[in-house]
């Protein structure tokens, strides 16, 4: 850490920093795209990965905090950049510096109104174009007559604008056309069984092949992050369980570690092996269920009932402990909700008794068969670098070649002291993202066989005051989802409700990354490509 | 007001007061012996095979696939072919949150399902909003949008649940007058009446 605040001390004069869990480098936005470009760019610093961009209104000033990684040596570094003008807030863009940073950017624009100069597409990301206000702004106008549901068709705009600055530095407005005039734009979506939900895809095609993909969201923007700044701690756990559905467990995981590292609880090693277990078992489920539904998009139903077979074996006995099938709202602050049910141990033996047998079975029906090959392998290869570069993590970003398993590279909870593999594939095609998800599968289960004789005796919540009050900072924690690298970014102004919660979800880059991905296959190739990538819907919109 | 089906006894229905006044309402004018026995054989077959949409916007799609599978096997009842198209689909499932921009989308696709149709409203978001009422984006319940038949609470309903409410729906299909009585199609025309439809270009 020392050194990196030497070298960029050295460099630029004008930053100063904040010592923390991650350091934290104040840099004025004159300044920040040099930084950002120097942070990538120089060998030892290598800061190649941005993870999130994190709007924030401090009432007196708008600004971003940028969340990096090193992925040669898993370093972290914030990077906080501020505004003072309420009126026509502009910072600098880094979306050439990270190609995940443009949609970031567009996320962060929507939702604060800051303009970022050059960021090539500055249009609105979740809400429409004739919605008034920017809903994350504290001064922001909740009635609904402001906004009220639309009645007709929306606006819709074939132009995006970027904002440069001319000589003069004064910044101008200009527009792009986001196809070109004799493009034939197919729309696939909202309403396409193959989209996992209500995504769409403005597909621009010269015959069958794939010329460019605008990715248009927001058809589930539920505004999580701004509710959460309405209640208490406690209540903002609820909503992990509704984004990514299959996440739940790793989703109030990081919230909870979050609230329990401001609070300074320690929790006790049986909510830490509980959480782990569950943590697990449902991504044994979400991978189960990724293969039936990927091979149904692809046309081949009878898989769904064999995966799925086991998936409600795991809910089963997920029911059993946590009471519902999809929402668990099982962690909670200081452990979990409830202890595990008597016959826990019990039904998870015999899951994994009948897994090894039904992930041969997989193997041998989906993986081995001769159409399944042709339409994956050498699908939508993505480079190691392309993935660093537009943030896919998870599965996906290890099938090509990027070991960015976060239970790994930080090992939270009691992760550091397991045994298992992160499973890394070199190829980054359809195929390889496929197999490598069954391969987790049996990883996870390697995993639970360590822990389900060794379930230490405790109590499985600690005491926690009955008013959470956090004190007054930011955090920001990752856990490894069923998809990817899911972070939340905490800032408590010392009440009993969040000043900011921000989720950073991993599936907004996989849906980002499907137009790099697409240009120049099949249409067709689109299906298998975004099914691969394995993005659900409410969760990239929130 | 007696419905019956041959899978369950009447008294096994958790019936209220709005179904069996609805089912009085149904049946108010009378029938008339020809033509109602043409209404029962028709209704027999359009209750049996009432044909899905697969419209799911979040986590209750998920329990809707899990209804199609081999555990609660919605097959069973006739119900298994989920159709993409509105325009082959019986009903829409309106599983999930229903937001700002997805509204017109839904009304849309409400608008082009073939007469006669239907709605289930799945999960406390789409009944009222659920736990997403306060938000600045979302519907507070698809009834500001769509006239709906059938409301099924949960977070999301579980399976056995959506069971339920399909068969109340395919009960309330048996006992309405295809052919004589219009008094289904007059309530949709109130209701459009009152939510004006949208303009295409």
């Amino acid at each position: 850490m020392a050194n990196i605040q030497e070298k960029i001390t050295k460099l630029f004069p004008d930053a100063t920093f904040e010592e923390g869990e991650i350091l934290l480098v104040n840099i004025p936005d004159a300044k920040w795209h040099d930084l950002a470009k120097c942070l990538k760019e120089d060998a030892d610093l290598h800061f190649d990965y941005l993870v999130t961009i994190v709007g924030m209104d401090w009432k007196d000033k708008f600004g971003c905090v940028y969340y990096l990684r090193s992925t040669t040596d898993n370093v972290q570094i914030s990077v906080k950049v501020t505004t003072e003008d309420r009126e026509n807030p502009m910072l600098h863009s880094v979306s050439d510096v990270w190609n995940i940073a443009t949609v970031y950017e567009r996320e962060v624009y929507d939702f604060f109104g800051i303009i970022f100069i050059n960021n090539p597409d500055m249009r609105r990301l979740f809400l429409s174009i004739d919605w008034k206000g920017y809903p994350l702004r504290k001064d922001y106008d909740m009635s609904p007559e402001n906004n009220p549901v639309p009645r007709e068709n929306e606006r819709q705009e074939d132009v995006t604008y970027t904002y440069v600055e001319n000589e003069n530095g004064k910044v101008e407005k200009k527009t792009i056309t986001l196809f070109e005039p004799n493009d034939f734009v197919v729309n696939i979506g909202p309403q396409h069984p193959a989209t996992h939900g209500v995504l769409r895809f403005r597909t621009a095609v010269d015959g069958e092949t794939i010329k460019k993909i605008d990715f248009y969201s927001g058809y589930i923007h539920r505004g999580i992050e701004k509710l959460c700044e309405g209640l208490t701690y406690p209540q903002t756990l609820h909503f992990m369980d509704r984004m990514d559905y299959f996440s739940g467990h790793h989703y109030h995981h990081a919230l909870c570690m979050v609230y329990e590292k401001a609070l300074g609880i320690e929790i006790s090693r049986r909510a830490q092996v509980i959480r782990v277990l569950m943590d697990e078992l449902a991504r044994i489920a979400s991978h189960c269920l990724f293969l039936g539904t990927y091979c149904m998009d692809l046309g081949a139903t009878t898989m769904l009932f064999y995966t799925l077979r086991v998936r409600e074996q795991i809910l089963d006995i997920m029911e059993r402990t946590c009471g519902a099938r999809m929402t668990f709202n099982y962690g909670c602050i200081g452990g979990v909700m409830q202890d595990l049910h008597p016959d826990f141990v019990k039904d998870v033996k015999a899951l994994l008794a009948v897994l090894p047998a039904n992930i041969k079975e997989y193997n041998k029906l989906f993986i081995g068969n001769v159409i399944a090959k042709g339409r994956l392998e050498n699908v939508g290869s993505l480079s190691r670098e392309d993935a660093i570069s537009y943030g896919v993590t998870g599965p996906s970003g290890r099938a090509s070649g990027w070991a960015c398993d976060v239970r790994k590279t930080h090992p939270y909870s009691i992760y550091g002291e397991l045994d298992f593999e992160e499973v890394v594939y070199t190829e980054g095609d359809s195929m390889s993202r496929t197999k490598l998800r069954i391969a987790e599968m049996e990883q996870s289960a390697r995993i639970i066989e360590q822990l389900i004789d060794n379930i230490p005796e405790g109590e499985y919540c600690v005491k926690v005051p009955k008013v959470i009050k956090l004190p007054a900072g930011h955090w920001f924690q990752m856990v490894e989802g069923c998809r990817g690298v899911f972070g939340v970014y905490i800032e408590s102004d010392g009440g009993t409700s969040p000043a900011r919660l921000k989720l950073a979800p991993p599936c907004l880059p996989l849906a980002n990354v499907v137009d790099h991905l697409t240009r120049g296959s099949k249409i067709a190739d689109l299906i298998t490509i975004g099914g691969s990538l394995d993005y659900i819907v409410p969760d990239i919109d929130r | 007001m007696e419905v019956t089906t041959k899978s369950m006894p009447y008294e096994a229905w958790k019936d209220n007061e709005y179904i069996e006044q609805l089912v009085e309402e149904l049946k108010a004018n009378g029938t008339n012996v020809i033509v109602g026995s043409f209404d029962k054989l028709i209704n027999w077959g359009r209750s049996n095979s009432i044909w899905p949409l697969t419209f799911a916007t979040s986590c209750c799609g998920i329990e809707f696939v899990s209804l199609g599978a081999a555990r609660y096997d919605m097959a069973r009842f006739g119900w298994e072919v989920a159709r993409s198209s509105p325009r082959q689909a019986d009903f829409m499932m309106v599983a999930g949150t229903i937001v700002h921009r997805m509204a017109p989308v839904m009304r849309r696709l409400y608008d082009q399902l073939a007469e006669p149709k239907y709605v289930i409203a799945t999960g406390s978001c789409a009944i009222s909003g659920g736990p997403f009422r306060n938000s600045y984006h979302v519907v507070k319940g698809i009834d500001e949008i769509v006239p709906v038949d059938v409301y099924l609470p949960g977070c999301p309903p579980r399976p056995e649940a959506m069971i339920y409410a399909i068969m109340q729906l395919s009960r309330k299909m048996k006992v309405e007058k295809f052919f004589g009585g219009v008094n289904r199609k007059e309530k949709i025309e109130e209701f459009l009446a009152a939510h004006p439809e949208e303009s295409y270009d």
